[in-house]
Protein backbone atom coordinates (compact mmCIF):
# COMPACT_ATOMS: atom_id res chain seq x y z
CA UNK A 1 0.00 0.00 0.00
CA UNK A 2 1.16 2.95 -1.33
CA UNK A 3 -0.09 6.88 -0.46
CA UNK A 4 1.44 10.16 -2.42
CA UNK A 5 0.17 12.89 -0.71
CA UNK A 6 0.81 16.50 -2.43
CA UNK A 7 0.77 19.88 -0.08
CA UNK A 8 0.68 23.39 -1.90
CA UNK A 9 0.34 26.50 -1.45
CA UNK A 10 2.38 29.59 -0.58
CA UNK A 11 5.62 30.48 1.02
CA UNK A 12 5.45 30.82 4.57
CA UNK A 13 2.31 28.63 5.07
CA UNK A 14 4.01 25.90 6.55
CA UNK A 15 3.31 23.09 3.86
CA UNK A 16 6.98 22.10 3.72
CA UNK A 17 6.69 21.19 8.03
CA UNK A 18 3.26 19.38 7.55
CA UNK A 19 4.77 17.08 5.25
CA UNK A 20 7.97 16.60 7.27
CA UNK A 21 5.48 16.19 10.09
CA UNK A 22 3.55 13.23 8.04
CA UNK A 23 6.26 11.25 7.13
CA UNK A 24 7.87 11.91 10.98
CA UNK A 25 4.21 9.89 11.83
CA UNK A 26 4.79 7.05 8.88
CA UNK A 27 8.25 6.60 10.50
CA UNK A 28 6.52 6.15 14.39
CA UNK A 29 3.95 3.80 12.49
CA UNK A 30 6.92 1.77 11.52
CA UNK A 31 6.25 2.43 8.01
CA UNK A 32 8.59 3.91 5.05
CA UNK A 33 8.47 7.45 4.02
CA UNK A 34 9.76 9.75 1.58
CA UNK A 35 9.00 13.59 1.92
CA UNK A 36 10.68 15.79 -0.45
CA UNK A 37 9.97 19.94 -1.47
CA UNK A 38 10.13 22.19 -4.63
CA UNK A 39 10.57 26.29 -3.81
CA UNK A 40 12.07 29.21 -5.36
CA UNK A 41 14.96 31.28 -4.17
CA UNK A 42 12.23 33.76 -2.42
CA UNK A 43 12.10 33.29 1.47
CA UNK A 44 8.32 34.40 1.56
CA UNK A 45 5.62 34.13 -1.14
CA UNK A 46 6.36 32.24 -4.08
CA UNK A 47 4.85 29.24 -4.42
CA UNK A 48 5.64 26.44 -2.33
CA UNK A 49 4.94 22.17 -2.67
CA UNK A 50 5.80 19.74 -0.19
CA UNK A 51 5.34 15.46 -0.86
CA UNK A 52 5.33 12.59 0.87
CA UNK A 53 5.01 9.48 0.06
CA UNK A 54 4.36 6.18 2.71
CA UNK A 55 4.42 3.15 2.09
CA UNK A 56 5.02 -0.43 3.64
CA UNK A 57 7.58 -0.96 1.07
CA UNK A 58 10.74 0.62 -0.16
CA UNK A 59 10.30 3.89 -1.44
CA UNK A 60 12.55 4.62 -4.44
CA UNK A 61 11.49 7.38 -6.91
CA UNK A 62 11.11 10.47 -4.15
CA UNK A 63 8.60 12.42 -5.76
CA UNK A 64 4.92 12.41 -6.48
CA UNK A 65 4.00 11.14 -9.56
CA UNK A 66 0.28 10.57 -9.53
CA UNK A 67 -1.04 11.85 -6.09
CA UNK A 68 -3.92 10.47 -3.87
CA UNK A 69 -4.04 13.26 -1.93
CA UNK A 70 -3.75 16.90 -2.94
CA UNK A 71 -3.86 19.64 -0.66
CA UNK A 72 -4.16 23.16 -1.71
CA UNK A 73 -3.80 25.96 -0.15
CA UNK A 74 -4.07 28.69 -2.46
CA UNK A 75 -5.65 29.36 -5.83
CA UNK A 76 -2.52 29.48 -7.62
CA UNK A 77 -1.80 25.59 -6.00
CA UNK A 78 -5.19 24.59 -6.79
CA UNK A 79 -5.33 25.89 -10.66
CA UNK A 80 -1.70 24.19 -10.87
CA UNK A 81 -1.68 20.67 -9.22
CA UNK A 82 -5.30 19.75 -10.27
CA UNK A 83 -3.96 18.58 -13.61
CA UNK A 84 -4.34 15.09 -14.86
CA UNK A 85 -4.82 13.58 -11.32
CA UNK A 86 -5.88 10.03 -10.78
CA UNK A 87 -9.73 9.20 -10.08
CA UNK A 88 -9.27 8.51 -7.38
CA UNK A 89 -7.12 11.43 -6.10
CA UNK A 90 -9.06 13.37 -3.22
CA UNK A 91 -8.57 17.58 -3.43
CA UNK A 92 -8.36 19.46 0.11
CA UNK A 93 -8.83 22.98 -0.47
CA UNK A 94 -8.61 26.01 1.60
CA UNK A 95 -11.84 28.06 1.06
CA UNK A 96 -10.33 31.16 2.27
CA UNK A 97 -7.79 31.23 -0.62
CA UNK A 98 -9.33 28.97 -3.20
CA UNK A 99 -12.80 30.90 -4.23
CA UNK A 100 -12.70 28.70 -7.87
CA UNK A 101 -12.53 25.24 -7.33
CA UNK A 102 -10.79 23.39 -9.90
CA UNK A 103 -12.84 21.83 -12.67
CA UNK A 104 -12.48 18.50 -11.85
CA UNK A 105 -14.42 15.00 -11.29
CA UNK A 106 -12.68 13.93 -8.28
CA UNK A 107 -14.14 14.93 -4.84
CA UNK A 108 -12.99 18.30 -3.30
CA UNK A 109 -12.97 19.00 0.26
CA UNK A 110 -13.73 22.63 0.55
CA UNK A 111 -12.45 23.14 4.19
CA UNK A 112 -12.06 26.42 6.34
CA UNK A 113 -8.88 25.69 7.01
CA UNK A 114 -7.12 28.88 7.82
CA UNK A 115 -10.36 30.77 8.71
CA UNK A 116 -10.59 27.91 11.30
CA UNK A 117 -6.92 28.45 12.70
CA UNK A 118 -7.96 32.32 13.22
CA UNK A 119 -10.97 31.64 15.07
CA UNK A 120 -10.41 28.77 16.79
CA UNK A 121 -6.37 28.86 17.45
CA UNK A 122 -6.08 32.65 17.26
CA UNK A 123 -3.30 32.33 14.90
CA UNK A 124 -3.54 31.75 11.54
CA UNK A 125 0.05 30.28 11.82
CA UNK A 126 -1.48 26.93 13.15
CA UNK A 127 -3.61 26.65 9.91
CA UNK A 128 -0.67 23.41 8.51
CA UNK A 129 -1.74 21.36 11.76
CA UNK A 130 -5.27 21.91 11.46
CA UNK A 131 -4.75 20.85 7.61
CA UNK A 132 -2.65 17.58 9.10
CA UNK A 133 -5.54 16.66 11.36
CA UNK A 134 -8.07 17.18 8.58
CA UNK A 135 -5.83 15.33 6.07
CA UNK A 136 -5.14 12.41 8.46
CA UNK A 137 -9.07 12.19 9.61
CA UNK A 138 -10.20 11.68 5.71
CA UNK A 139 -7.23 9.14 4.54
CA UNK A 140 -5.63 7.41 8.23
CA UNK A 141 -2.70 7.36 6.25
CA UNK A 142 -1.21 7.17 9.49
CA UNK A 143 -2.19 6.54 13.47
CA UNK A 144 -4.20 9.54 15.28
CA UNK A 145 -1.51 9.15 17.90
CA UNK A 146 1.29 8.71 15.56
CA UNK A 147 0.45 12.13 14.19
CA UNK A 148 0.23 13.64 17.54
CA UNK A 149 3.45 12.37 18.39
CA UNK A 150 5.21 13.73 15.62
CA UNK A 151 3.10 17.15 15.94
CA UNK A 152 4.34 17.68 19.52
CA UNK A 153 8.11 16.65 18.44
CA UNK A 154 8.32 19.08 16.26
CA UNK A 155 6.25 22.12 17.38
CA UNK A 156 8.09 24.51 19.93
CA UNK A 157 7.70 23.97 23.95
CA UNK A 158 4.74 26.27 25.11
CA UNK A 159 2.63 25.00 22.30
CA UNK A 160 2.01 21.62 22.84
CA UNK A 161 -1.43 22.14 23.68
CA UNK A 162 -2.55 24.62 20.85
CA UNK A 163 -1.34 22.19 18.47
CA UNK A 164 -2.97 19.70 19.81
CA UNK A 165 -5.98 21.64 19.85
CA UNK A 166 -5.63 22.66 16.18
CA UNK A 167 -4.75 18.76 15.31
CA UNK A 168 -8.84 18.88 16.80
CA UNK A 169 -10.13 21.35 15.20
CA UNK A 170 -8.72 20.08 11.51
CA UNK A 171 -10.15 16.51 12.57
CA UNK A 172 -13.55 18.76 13.45
CA UNK A 173 -13.62 20.16 9.92
CA UNK A 174 -13.98 16.83 8.21
CA UNK A 175 -16.33 14.75 10.54
CA UNK B 1 20.94 1.76 21.05
CA UNK B 2 20.05 3.21 17.77
CA UNK B 3 17.87 6.28 16.31
CA UNK B 4 15.17 6.00 14.11
CA UNK B 5 15.46 9.47 12.22
CA UNK B 6 13.62 11.22 9.42
CA UNK B 7 16.94 13.27 7.80
CA UNK B 8 17.77 15.22 4.75
CA UNK B 9 20.46 13.54 2.98
CA UNK B 10 22.68 16.40 3.87
CA UNK B 11 22.02 16.40 7.70
CA UNK B 12 23.12 12.30 7.10
CA UNK B 13 26.53 13.92 5.39
CA UNK B 14 26.82 16.06 8.37
CA UNK B 15 26.13 12.86 10.77
CA UNK B 16 28.24 10.80 8.95
CA UNK B 17 31.10 13.49 9.31
CA UNK B 18 30.81 13.79 13.21
CA UNK B 19 30.75 10.01 13.15
CA UNK B 20 33.83 9.56 11.55
CA UNK B 21 35.93 12.09 13.88
CA UNK B 22 35.46 15.75 11.94
CA UNK B 23 36.11 18.10 13.58
CA UNK B 24 36.59 21.26 11.55
CA UNK B 25 34.59 22.82 9.02
CA UNK B 26 35.33 25.83 7.12
CA UNK B 27 32.57 26.92 4.58
CA UNK B 28 30.85 29.71 2.70
CA UNK B 29 26.58 28.18 2.34
CA UNK B 30 25.35 27.84 -0.67
CA UNK B 31 22.14 26.30 -2.02
CA UNK B 32 21.95 23.42 -2.56
CA UNK B 33 24.08 22.59 0.13
CA UNK B 34 23.08 24.99 2.97
CA UNK B 35 21.67 22.50 5.54
CA UNK B 36 25.47 21.32 5.69
CA UNK B 37 27.28 23.80 7.37
CA UNK B 38 24.45 24.89 9.24
CA UNK B 39 23.65 21.94 11.00
CA UNK B 40 27.83 21.50 11.16
CA UNK B 41 27.43 25.16 13.34
CA UNK B 42 25.42 23.83 15.70
CA UNK B 43 27.16 20.22 16.42
CA UNK B 44 30.93 20.68 15.65
CA UNK B 45 30.76 22.86 18.72
CA UNK B 46 29.51 20.27 20.90
CA UNK B 47 32.12 18.21 20.28
CA UNK B 48 34.66 20.01 20.99
CA UNK B 49 35.31 20.93 17.14
CA UNK B 50 35.76 24.09 15.20
CA UNK B 51 33.06 25.81 12.38
CA UNK B 52 34.51 29.07 10.78
CA UNK B 53 32.31 30.63 8.17
CA UNK B 54 35.03 32.19 5.64
CA UNK B 55 34.85 35.04 3.42
CA UNK B 56 34.46 33.02 0.61
CA UNK B 57 34.97 29.43 -1.14
CA UNK B 58 38.75 29.70 -1.62
CA UNK B 59 39.65 30.97 1.95
CA UNK B 60 37.03 27.63 3.01
CA UNK B 61 38.93 25.02 1.06
CA UNK B 62 42.65 27.18 2.06
CA UNK B 63 41.64 26.68 5.99
CA UNK B 64 40.56 22.92 6.09
CA UNK B 65 43.78 22.23 4.04
CA UNK B 66 45.46 24.34 7.21
CA UNK B 67 43.28 22.22 9.65
CA UNK B 68 44.28 18.91 8.20
CA UNK B 69 47.32 19.33 8.56
CA UNK B 70 47.43 19.81 12.27
CA UNK B 71 45.69 16.13 12.39
CA UNK B 72 42.14 17.04 12.18
CA UNK B 73 39.60 15.30 9.71
CA UNK B 74 38.02 18.76 7.97
CA UNK B 75 35.29 19.35 5.35
CA UNK B 76 34.52 22.13 3.31
CA UNK B 77 30.57 21.80 1.10
CA UNK B 78 29.51 23.91 -1.75
CA UNK B 79 27.74 24.06 -4.61
CA UNK B 80 28.31 24.67 -8.41
CA UNK B 81 29.75 28.14 -8.64
CA UNK B 82 31.56 27.25 -5.23
CA UNK B 83 32.62 24.14 -6.64
CA UNK B 84 34.68 26.06 -9.22
CA UNK B 85 36.11 28.59 -7.11
CA UNK B 86 37.89 25.81 -4.70
CA UNK B 87 39.80 23.52 -7.65
CA UNK B 88 42.80 25.42 -7.12
CA UNK B 89 42.97 24.13 -3.63
CA UNK B 90 41.74 21.07 -4.81
CA UNK B 91 44.38 20.84 -6.84
CA UNK B 92 46.96 21.51 -3.87
CA UNK B 93 45.75 19.21 -1.83
CA UNK B 94 46.26 16.36 -4.21
CA UNK B 95 50.01 17.51 -4.86
CA UNK B 96 50.77 17.87 -1.33
CA UNK B 97 48.61 14.74 -0.55
CA UNK B 98 46.27 16.48 2.32
CA UNK B 99 43.42 14.25 3.39
CA UNK B 100 40.06 16.40 3.03
CA UNK B 101 36.38 15.60 2.48
CA UNK B 102 35.07 18.77 -0.21
CA UNK B 103 31.09 17.73 -0.21
CA UNK B 104 29.72 18.75 -4.10
CA UNK B 105 25.94 19.30 -3.58
CA UNK B 106 25.69 20.23 -7.14
CA UNK B 107 23.08 22.34 -8.67
CA UNK B 108 22.13 23.48 -12.58
CA UNK B 109 25.12 25.10 -14.28
CA UNK B 110 26.88 27.06 -15.90
CA UNK B 111 27.66 29.92 -13.82
CA UNK B 112 24.72 30.93 -11.20
CA UNK B 113 22.82 28.32 -12.54
CA UNK B 114 20.00 26.84 -11.19
CA UNK B 115 20.63 27.51 -7.51
CA UNK B 116 17.20 25.18 -6.81
CA UNK B 117 17.12 22.35 -8.85
CA UNK B 118 18.73 18.83 -9.21
CA UNK B 119 21.98 18.20 -11.54
CA UNK B 120 24.87 16.29 -11.86
CA UNK B 121 26.36 18.42 -14.08
CA UNK B 122 29.91 18.47 -12.26
CA UNK B 123 30.92 14.59 -13.19
CA UNK B 124 33.42 15.74 -15.54
CA UNK B 125 34.28 19.23 -13.17
CA UNK B 126 35.29 16.40 -10.05
CA UNK B 127 37.43 14.60 -12.16
CA UNK B 128 39.43 17.32 -14.23
CA UNK B 129 38.48 20.69 -12.54
CA UNK B 130 41.36 21.25 -11.12
CA UNK B 131 44.62 21.45 -13.90
CA UNK B 132 47.30 18.89 -14.33
CA UNK B 133 47.38 15.02 -14.18
CA UNK B 134 45.91 14.47 -10.74
CA UNK B 135 44.28 11.90 -9.14
CA UNK B 136 41.26 11.84 -6.79
CA UNK B 137 38.17 10.30 -5.25
CA UNK B 138 34.93 10.82 -5.71
CA UNK B 139 31.82 9.42 -4.30
CA UNK B 140 27.70 9.37 -5.02
CA UNK B 141 25.51 8.71 -2.51
CA UNK B 142 21.73 7.64 -3.80
CA UNK B 143 19.76 7.78 -0.80
CA UNK B 144 19.59 9.01 2.53
CA UNK B 145 20.97 6.48 4.63
CA UNK B 146 24.06 6.02 2.11
CA UNK B 147 24.80 10.12 2.49
CA UNK B 148 25.85 8.64 6.09
CA UNK B 149 27.51 5.36 5.04
CA UNK B 150 29.43 7.24 1.89
CA UNK B 151 30.72 10.46 4.59
CA UNK B 152 31.87 7.80 6.51
CA UNK B 153 33.76 6.23 3.63
CA UNK B 154 34.81 9.52 2.44
CA UNK B 155 37.23 10.31 5.77
CA UNK B 156 38.30 6.39 5.58
CA UNK B 157 39.99 6.78 1.72
CA UNK B 158 40.97 10.42 2.78
CA UNK B 159 42.79 9.21 5.67
CA UNK B 160 43.91 5.40 4.41
CA UNK B 161 44.83 7.33 1.03
CA UNK B 162 45.97 10.69 1.67
CA UNK B 163 44.01 12.23 -0.53
CA UNK B 164 41.06 14.41 -0.99
CA UNK B 165 37.52 13.27 -1.51
CA UNK B 166 34.85 14.49 -2.90
CA UNK B 167 31.47 13.67 -2.15
CA UNK B 168 29.68 14.27 -5.45
CA UNK B 169 26.00 14.45 -3.89
CA UNK B 170 22.65 15.96 -5.86
CA UNK B 171 19.97 18.11 -5.34
CA UNK B 172 17.17 14.88 -5.08
CA UNK B 173 19.34 13.09 -2.14
CA UNK B 174 20.94 16.31 -0.53
CA UNK B 175 16.95 17.69 0.00
CA UNK B 176 15.06 14.50 0.30
CA UNK B 177 14.21 13.60 4.07
CA UNK B 178 14.47 9.74 4.98
CA UNK B 179 14.46 7.10 6.84
CA UNK B 180 17.47 6.58 8.78
CA UNK B 181 18.66 4.63 11.36
CA UNK B 182 21.82 5.78 13.76
CA UNK B 183 23.80 5.13 16.39
CA UNK B 184 23.18 6.67 20.14
CA UNK B 185 27.09 6.56 20.68
CA UNK B 186 29.49 7.08 17.75
CA UNK B 187 32.54 6.54 19.64
CA UNK B 188 32.19 3.15 19.20
CA UNK B 189 32.48 3.11 15.41
CA UNK B 190 35.86 2.38 13.89
CA UNK B 191 37.72 5.83 13.31
CA UNK B 192 39.65 6.17 10.22
CA UNK B 193 43.31 7.14 10.98
CA UNK B 194 46.69 8.40 8.94
CA UNK B 195 49.38 6.58 8.59
CA UNK B 196 51.97 7.97 11.09
CA UNK B 197 55.75 7.95 11.27
CA UNK B 198 57.60 5.31 13.21
CA UNK B 199 61.37 6.92 12.89
CA UNK B 200 62.67 9.54 14.81
CA UNK B 201 61.64 13.31 13.48
CA UNK B 202 65.31 13.61 12.68
CA UNK B 203 65.29 10.88 9.97
CA UNK B 204 61.38 11.48 8.83
CA UNK B 205 61.31 11.82 4.84
CA UNK B 206 58.05 13.36 4.60
CA UNK B 207 56.87 12.22 0.88
CA UNK B 208 58.53 8.79 1.15
CA UNK B 209 55.41 6.09 -0.34
CA UNK B 210 57.01 3.07 1.75
CA UNK B 211 55.18 0.32 0.12
CA UNK B 212 51.78 1.09 -0.50
CA UNK B 213 52.63 4.44 -1.81
CA UNK B 214 51.20 5.96 0.93
CA UNK B 215 53.20 8.69 3.13
CA UNK B 216 52.72 8.80 6.81
CA UNK B 217 51.23 12.12 8.04
CA UNK B 218 52.03 13.28 11.68
CA UNK B 219 50.54 16.44 12.83
CA UNK B 220 52.05 19.74 12.32
CA UNK B 221 53.68 20.77 16.03
CA UNK B 222 54.80 17.59 17.83
CA UNK B 223 58.15 17.67 16.34
CA UNK B 224 57.94 16.37 12.94
CA UNK B 225 58.87 19.48 10.77
CA UNK B 226 58.16 19.14 6.80
CA UNK B 227 57.49 21.21 4.14
CA UNK B 228 54.46 21.38 2.20
CA UNK B 229 54.39 22.67 -1.66
CA UNK B 230 52.44 22.66 -4.69
CA UNK B 231 55.62 22.21 -6.69
CA UNK B 232 56.67 18.96 -7.50
CA UNK B 233 58.93 17.50 -4.82
CA UNK B 234 61.17 14.64 -3.82
CA UNK B 235 60.64 12.79 -0.72
CA UNK B 236 62.45 15.33 1.18
CA UNK B 237 59.41 17.49 0.50
CA UNK B 238 61.46 19.83 -1.21
CA UNK B 239 60.37 20.73 -5.24
CA UNK B 240 62.54 18.84 -7.51
CA UNK B 241 62.47 19.73 -11.18
CA UNK B 242 64.07 16.51 -12.45
CA UNK B 243 62.57 14.37 -14.84
CA UNK B 244 63.26 11.35 -12.74
CA UNK B 245 61.59 12.80 -9.43
CA UNK B 246 58.82 14.11 -11.92
CA UNK B 247 58.23 11.11 -13.19
CA UNK B 248 58.36 8.97 -9.49
CA UNK B 249 56.38 11.46 -7.70
CA UNK B 250 53.42 11.27 -10.34
CA UNK B 251 53.83 7.07 -10.20
CA UNK B 252 53.09 7.05 -7.12
CA UNK B 253 50.60 9.33 -6.31
CA UNK B 254 48.88 7.32 -9.95
CA UNK B 255 49.93 3.52 -8.24
CA UNK B 256 48.66 4.38 -4.33
CA UNK B 257 45.11 4.90 -5.92
CA UNK B 258 45.26 2.67 -8.77
CA UNK B 259 46.51 -0.43 -7.27
CA UNK B 260 43.91 -0.27 -4.60
CA UNK B 261 40.88 -0.25 -7.41
CA UNK B 262 39.43 -3.05 -5.49
CA UNK B 263 39.35 -1.08 -1.90
CA UNK B 264 38.24 1.85 -4.06
CA UNK B 265 35.76 1.61 -6.60
CA UNK B 266 32.58 0.81 -5.34
CA UNK B 267 29.55 -0.61 -7.82
CA UNK B 268 26.14 -1.81 -7.09
CA UNK B 269 24.16 -4.06 -9.10
CA UNK B 270 20.52 -4.31 -9.06
CA UNK B 271 18.14 -7.03 -10.78
CA UNK B 272 21.45 -7.56 -12.99
CA UNK B 273 20.49 -12.00 -12.85
CA UNK B 274 19.87 -12.85 -16.28
CA UNK B 275 19.78 -9.56 -17.32
CA UNK B 276 20.55 -8.27 -21.02
CA UNK B 277 20.35 -4.77 -21.30
CA UNK B 278 21.71 -2.68 -18.24
CA UNK B 279 20.92 0.94 -16.95
CA UNK B 280 23.94 2.85 -15.45
CA UNK B 281 22.60 5.37 -12.96
CA UNK B 282 24.25 7.22 -9.83
CA UNK B 283 23.12 9.28 -6.84
CA UNK B 284 19.46 10.18 -7.45
CA UNK B 285 18.91 9.43 -11.12
CA UNK B 286 19.70 6.06 -9.36
CA UNK B 287 16.45 6.07 -7.62
CA UNK B 288 14.28 6.90 -10.96
CA UNK B 289 16.00 3.75 -11.99
CA UNK B 290 15.26 1.33 -9.40
CA UNK B 291 11.93 1.85 -10.04
CA UNK B 292 11.95 1.77 -13.74
CA UNK B 293 14.12 -1.45 -13.72
CA UNK B 294 11.51 -3.00 -11.36
CA UNK B 295 8.80 -1.68 -13.77
CA UNK B 296 10.29 -3.47 -17.29
CA UNK B 297 11.09 -6.66 -15.09
CA UNK B 298 7.51 -6.61 -14.20
CA UNK B 299 6.76 -6.16 -18.37
CA UNK B 300 9.31 -9.29 -18.80
CA UNK B 301 12.23 -7.22 -20.34
CA UNK B 302 15.51 -8.31 -19.15
CA UNK B 303 16.89 -5.43 -17.42
CA UNK B 304 18.95 -4.34 -14.76
CA UNK B 305 20.61 -1.75 -13.06
CA UNK B 306 24.36 -0.76 -12.52
CA UNK B 307 25.02 1.70 -10.24
CA UNK B 308 28.30 3.13 -9.76
CA UNK B 309 29.54 4.45 -6.10
CA UNK B 310 32.40 5.16 -6.75
CA UNK B 311 32.44 7.69 -9.54
CA UNK B 312 36.66 8.40 -9.27
CA UNK B 313 38.38 6.34 -9.95
CA UNK B 314 36.34 5.43 -12.74
CA UNK B 315 34.65 2.01 -12.67
CA UNK B 316 36.81 0.50 -15.65
CA UNK B 317 37.11 -3.04 -14.94
CA UNK B 318 33.15 -3.12 -13.81
CA UNK B 319 32.10 -1.82 -17.44
CA UNK B 320 34.66 -3.78 -19.56
CA UNK B 321 32.86 -6.65 -17.87
CA UNK B 322 29.77 -5.42 -17.93
CA UNK B 323 30.13 -5.23 -22.10
CA UNK B 324 30.39 -8.89 -22.34
CA UNK B 325 27.38 -9.53 -19.88
CA UNK B 326 24.77 -7.52 -22.01
CA UNK B 327 23.83 -6.71 -25.24
CA UNK B 328 23.18 -3.07 -24.96
CA UNK B 329 23.46 0.03 -21.89
CA UNK B 330 21.76 3.14 -21.24
CA UNK B 331 23.59 5.46 -19.37
CA UNK B 332 20.84 7.84 -17.58
CA UNK B 333 22.24 11.19 -16.02
CA UNK B 334 21.13 14.52 -14.99
CA UNK B 335 23.55 16.30 -17.32
CA UNK B 336 23.34 16.45 -21.21
CA UNK B 337 25.66 12.92 -20.92
CA UNK B 338 29.24 13.59 -18.90
CA UNK B 339 29.73 10.17 -17.92
CA UNK B 340 28.53 8.36 -20.66
CA UNK B 341 31.37 9.09 -22.18
CA UNK B 342 33.46 7.06 -19.91
CA UNK B 343 31.45 4.08 -20.30
CA UNK B 344 31.75 4.44 -23.94
CA UNK B 345 35.27 4.66 -23.91
CA UNK B 346 35.40 1.37 -21.46
CA UNK B 347 33.11 -0.75 -23.58
CA UNK B 348 34.98 0.00 -27.02
CA UNK B 349 31.95 -0.53 -29.51
CA UNK B 350 31.62 -3.99 -27.98
CA UNK B 351 27.62 -2.77 -27.46
CA UNK B 352 26.08 -0.14 -27.82
CA UNK B 353 25.78 2.39 -25.60
CA UNK B 354 22.89 4.97 -25.69
CA UNK B 355 22.51 8.21 -23.36
CA UNK B 356 19.81 9.61 -21.80
CA UNK B 357 20.32 12.94 -20.21
CA UNK B 358 17.85 15.35 -18.60
CA UNK B 359 18.44 19.20 -17.41
CA UNK B 360 15.30 20.53 -17.23
CA UNK B 361 15.42 20.90 -13.43
CA UNK B 362 13.54 18.09 -12.96
CA UNK B 363 14.75 14.63 -12.12
CA UNK B 364 13.20 11.67 -14.90
CA UNK B 365 10.27 9.91 -13.59
CA UNK B 366 9.87 5.95 -13.54
CA UNK B 367 7.64 5.96 -16.69
CA UNK B 368 9.40 8.53 -18.38
CA UNK B 369 13.35 6.53 -18.07
CA UNK B 370 11.39 3.45 -19.27
CA UNK B 371 10.18 4.38 -22.31
CA UNK B 372 13.73 5.44 -22.84
CA UNK B 373 14.89 1.78 -22.51
CA UNK B 374 12.07 0.64 -24.51
CA UNK B 375 13.50 2.93 -27.12
CA UNK B 376 16.84 1.86 -26.77
CA UNK B 377 16.23 -2.18 -26.64
CA UNK B 378 14.24 -1.79 -29.84
CA UNK B 379 17.74 -0.51 -31.09
CA UNK B 380 19.76 -2.96 -29.88
CA UNK B 381 17.39 -5.69 -31.61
Amino acid sequence: MKTELRFSGTGGQGVITAAIILAEAALLDKKNAVQSQAYGPEARGGSSKAECIISDDAIYFSKVTAPNVLLAMSQEAADKYSKDLKDDCIVITDKLFVTKLPDVKNKIYELDITRAAKNELGKALFSNIVALGAVVGLTKVVSEESLEKAVLNRVPKGTEEKNKKALQVGRDLVK
Amino acid sequence: MSRVLLLQGNQAVVEGAIAAGCRFFAGYPITPSTEIAEELAKQLPLVGGKFIQMEDEIASIGAVIGASLTGKKVMTATSGPGFSLKQELFGYACAAEIPLVLVNVQRGGPSTGQPTSPSQGDVMQARWGTHGDHWMIALSPSSVPECFDLTRRAYEFSERYRVPVILLMDEVVGHMREKVVLSDDYENLPQPMRKQPTCKPEDFLPYDGGEDGVPAMPPFGIGFRWHVTGLIHDETGFPNGSPEATVKAMDRMYHKLADHYDDIVRVEEFKMEGAEFAVVAFGGAARTAWDAVTMARAEGLKVGLVRPITIWPFAQKHMEKLATQVKGILVHELNCGQYVGEVERAVKGKVPVFSYGKYDNEPATPAELLAEIKKAMGGVK
